[in-house]
C-alpha cells in the first residue's frame, strides 16, 4: 500500500480529532475569560477559588471517590465470577443490557423504588425496620450511580482477567500458593491494568454526574456537572460554567497520567 | 484512494437527492413557506383539538414545538437556527429578549379579540402597551400541602414552612429566583430585592430552611407530591391545579407576605417567517371559546375575561387559582435583574443547597 494513500484514510480521524476534541476545548478555554456581559474578565477564576466552589470541587472529589470504590468493590469479584461461568457471552450480554435504556428512564425508576411508597420502603417495613427515608440523600445518589457505572467498570477487568494465562494461577497452586495469595499476589496485580482503566471510565464521568444530582438526591449532592449545567442553562453566564468545565479537564489531565501508567508498568 | 473518493461522492449525491426530494414532498403538501406556522411552546400547555382547530379553519399547518424552561428557549430562540413564529415566554424573558431585539411588535389592528383580555393583565412593566406580547395565562407561586400529614398546622404563611413540624417533609422547586423570593417575601422583602444585606440575610433564612427541606427538584416535584412523597412544596399554581387533580387530599394557598405572580405571554419572535399567520394563531386564541377550552385543558388561569364566565363556577370560582384583585395587588411580577444579579441569586442559591444541616 502506497504511503499517501494511508495518510488520506487517517483524514477522518484527524477531521474528528479536531472539529470535536480540539476545538471544543478551545472554545471552552476562549469563553472562560469573558463575564456574562461579554467583557473579558479573568475574574471568574478569581471566583472560582472562593469557598463555594471549592466546597463544590472536593465534594465532587468525595462522591467520584466513593462511586469509583463501590464500584470496583462490587465489579471485581462479579467480573472473576464471570470468568468461571458456563455461558459467559449470555452473562456478559445480561451486564450490558442496561446500558442500553436511556439514563433518565432508570432515574426515574429508581425514584419509584426507592419513595416513601416504594418497594424497598415495603420490604423494610415487612422486615420489622420501618419506613426509612432512602430517596435524596447520599445513599441513594452513590447508590444508583454505581448501578448506571458498573458495567464499564466491569468490562475491562473482565478483559484482563481473560487475558491472564492459565498456566500462571497452576504455577501458583503448583508452588504451594493458597487461593487467597494466588489472587493477591499473581491474579490481582497481572489485572492492575484493566483496574485502572475500570477506573478511569468511572471516577471521570462521575465527577462532573448532574442530572442524578437532582433526580436521585434532590440536589442534596452538588457536583461541579451542577453548577456547569447551571451556568449554561440557568444563569447563561457561559463564561462561569466554562471556567468550571476548564478546572475540571485540567484536573482529567492531572488524575490521566496516574491511572494510565498501568500499561508501562505491565511490560 | 479513486474508491474513496468515488464512494464520497456518491455518498454526497445521495443526500443532496433526498434532500431535494423531500423538499419536494414538503412542498407539495404545504409543509413550507406561508402555509405554516411554528408555535414554540412550554410542554403540555395548549389543548391539542384546538390546534387541529386552528388548522382546519385558517388552513395553515401548525408545527408544535415544546421547552421546559424560558432559558433554553431563550437561547434557541438567540441561535437562530429554527424559524419559530410563536413563542411563549414568561415576563421576565419578554424583557430580556426585547433588551436583545428578539422581537417584532405585534399589530394590535390584526387582534381585535384583544379585547377580551382583563385589562389588569394589560399594559405590564415588562411590556408598556403590550407593544411586543399578548397574555396567554397567568398564575401564582404558592405552597402545595397536605393537610392531613401537616400536623395542624394552618398553612397562610410563608414561615409556616419553617415550622420544626415538617423535619425533612418539604419539597422546593429547582429555582433560584423562586426560592431566593420566597425567602425575600417571607422576610417582608421584596422579591425583586438587589440589596446586598437583604440577600444575605434572605441566605441565612433559606439555610435555616434545610432541616425541612426533603430535596430541591424540577419537574418530577408534580410526581412527588401527588405521591405524598412530602407535606409541602413550593409550586407553581399551574403545577398545583395538575397535582390537585391527582391527589384530592391537597390544597394550595398563596401566603399572606405576597409572592410572585407570573405571566407568560405570546410573542412573534425575530425568527418569523409566517406573520399574519401568527397574528391569526394569536387572535384565536384570544377567542373566548377557544381561551376557555384551553383554560380548562391546562389548568392555569386565563387573563381572558369573557373566557371566565364561560368557565364552570368550579374553576371561575377558585380563588386558589383566580385570586381577587386584593391578593394579586400584593403580589409582584418579577423584574429582570439583569445577567449579574441573577448570576448572583444563583450563587447564593447554590450556596443554600451545600449548606448541610
Amino acid at each position: 500500500m502506497p504511503r499517501n494513500t494511508r495518510g488520506a484514510y487517517l483524514i477522518p480521524y484527524y477531521l474528528w480529532m479536531v472539529l470535536f476534541v480540539a476545538l471544543p476545548v478551545i472554545l471552552i478555554a476562549y469563553y472562560s475569560f469573558f463575564d456574562a456581559l461579554g467583557q473579558f474578565t479573568l475574574s471568574n477564576y478569581v471566583n472560582f477559588f472562593t469557598p463555594v466552589y471549592l466546597r463544590m470541587t472536593l465534594s465532587s472529589f468525595w462522591y467520584a471517590v466513593l462511586i469509583t470504590l463501590f464500584s470496583l468493590l462490587v465489579a471485581y469479584p462479579a467480573a472473576y465470577a464471570l470468568t468461571r461461568t458456563k455461558h459467559k457471552q449470555l452473562w456478559l450480554l445480561l451486564i450490558i443490557l442496561p446500558t442500553w435504556i436511556n439514563l433518565l428512564l432508570k432515574a426515574y425508576a429508581f425514584i419509584g423504588i426507592f419513595g416513601t411508597y416504594g418497594p424497598v420502603n415495603a420490604l423494610l417495613q415487612a422486615a420489622g425496620i420501618g419506613e426509612q427515608q432512602i430517596l435524596f440523600g447520599s445513599f441513594s445518589f452513590i447508590f444508583v450511580s454505581v448501578y448506571i457505572f458498573i458495567p464499564f467498570m466491569i468490562m475491562p477487568i473482565y478483559n484482563a482477567l481473560e487475558d491472564i494465562n492459565p498456566t500462571l494461577i497452576a504455577a501458583s497452586r503448583d508452588l504451594g500458593a493458597s487461593s487467597f495469595t494466588t489472587l493477591r499476589r499473581v491474579i490481582f496485580p497481572l489485572t492492575l491494568s484493566g483496574v485502572r482503566s475500570g477506573c478511569m471510565a468511572v471516577f471521570i464521568p462521575a465527577l462532573s454526574l448532574f442530572m442524578l444530582t437532582r433526580l436521585i438526591a434532590g440536589n442534596k449532592v452538588i457536583t461541579l456537572g451542577t453548577a456547569i449545567e447551571q451556568h449554561f442553562l440557568v444563569t447563561r453566564d457561559w463564561g462561569m460554567g466554562s471556567t468550571v468545565a476548564v478546572f475540571l479537564i485540567l484536573m482529567m489531565a492531572v488524575l490521566m497520567p496516574i491511572f494510565g501508567s498501568g500499561k508501562e508498568v505491565r511490560k | 484512494m479513486k474508491r474513496l473518493v468515488r464512494l464520497f461522492l456518491v455518498v454526497l449525491l445521495v443526500a443532496f437527492g433526498l434532500m431535494a426530494l423531500a423538499a419536494k414532498l414538503n412542498s407539495s403538501q404545504g409543509y413550507s413557506g406561508s402555509n405554516t406556522l411554528t408555535v414554540y411552546n412550554w410542554g403540555d400547555y395548549i389543548d391539542p383539538d384546538l390546534i387541529t382547530r386552528f388548522e382546519k379553519e385558517t388552513g395553515i399547518t401548525v408545527i408544535y414545538q415544546t421547552f421546559d424552561s424560558n432559558e433554553a428557549m431563550l437561547t434557541k430562540i438567540e441561535q437562530g437556527g429554527t424559524t419559530f413564529d410563536i413563542a411563549v415566554p414568561s415576563d421576565y424573558a419578554i424583557s430580556k429578549m426585547k433588551e436583545e431585539h428578539l422581537l417584532l411588535p405585534v399589530d394590535h389592528s390584526k387582534i381585535p379579540n384583544l379585547s377580551h383580555i382583563d385589562s389588569r393583565f394589560l399594559n405590564l412593566d415588562f411590556d408598556p402597551n403590550n407593544q411586543y406580547s399578548i397574555p396567554y395565562f397567568w398564575g401564582t407561586v404558592g405552597v402545595v400541602y397536605n393537610p392531613e400529614l401537616a400536623g395542624g398546622i394552618t398553612f397562610n404563611s410563608w414561615n409556616d414552612l419553617w415550622n420544626p413540624k415538617l423535619h425533612n417533609s418539604v419539597l422546593l422547586t429547582d429555582g433560584a429566583r423562586e426560592i431566593m423570593g420566597m425567602s425575600l417575601n417571607s422576610l417582608g422583602y421584596s422579591l425583586n430585592d438587589t440589596d446586598e444585606q437583604h440577600l444575605q440575610e434572605a441566605l441565612r433564612k433559606l439555610n435555616r430552611l434545610s432541616p425541612n427541606v426533603k430535596a430541591i427538584v424540577g419537574d418530577e416535584i408534580k410526581m412527588l407530591l401527588a405521591n405524598g412523597e412530602a407535606t409541602a412544596g413550593v409550586v407553581f399554581s399551574g403545577d398545583a391545579a395538575e397535582i390537585m387533580d391527582e391527589n384530592d387530599s391537597l390544597n394550595y394557598m398563596v401566603p399572606k407576605e405576597g409572592s410572585n405572580l407570573w405571566f407568560d405571554n405570546m410573542v412573534i419572535p425575530k425568527t418569523v417567517k409566517n406573520p399574519e399567520g401568527a397574528h391569526k394563531f394569536i387572535n384565536f386564541m384570544l377567542q373566548p371559546d377557544v381561551a376557555a377550552q384551553n383554560a380548562e385543558y391546562v389548568g392555569y388561569a386565563t387573563p381572558n375575561k369573557d373566557a371566565l364566565a364561560l368557565l364552570p363556577e368550579d374553576i371561575s370560582g377558585d380563588e386558589r387559582f383566580y385570586p381577587p384583585a386584593e391578593l394579586t395587588d400584593r403580589l409582584e411580577v418579577y423584574k429582570n435583574l439583569g445577567k449579574r444579579m441573577l448570576g448572583h441569586y444563583n450563587e447564593l442559591f447554590l450556596e443554600f443547597k451545600m449548606h448541610k444541616e
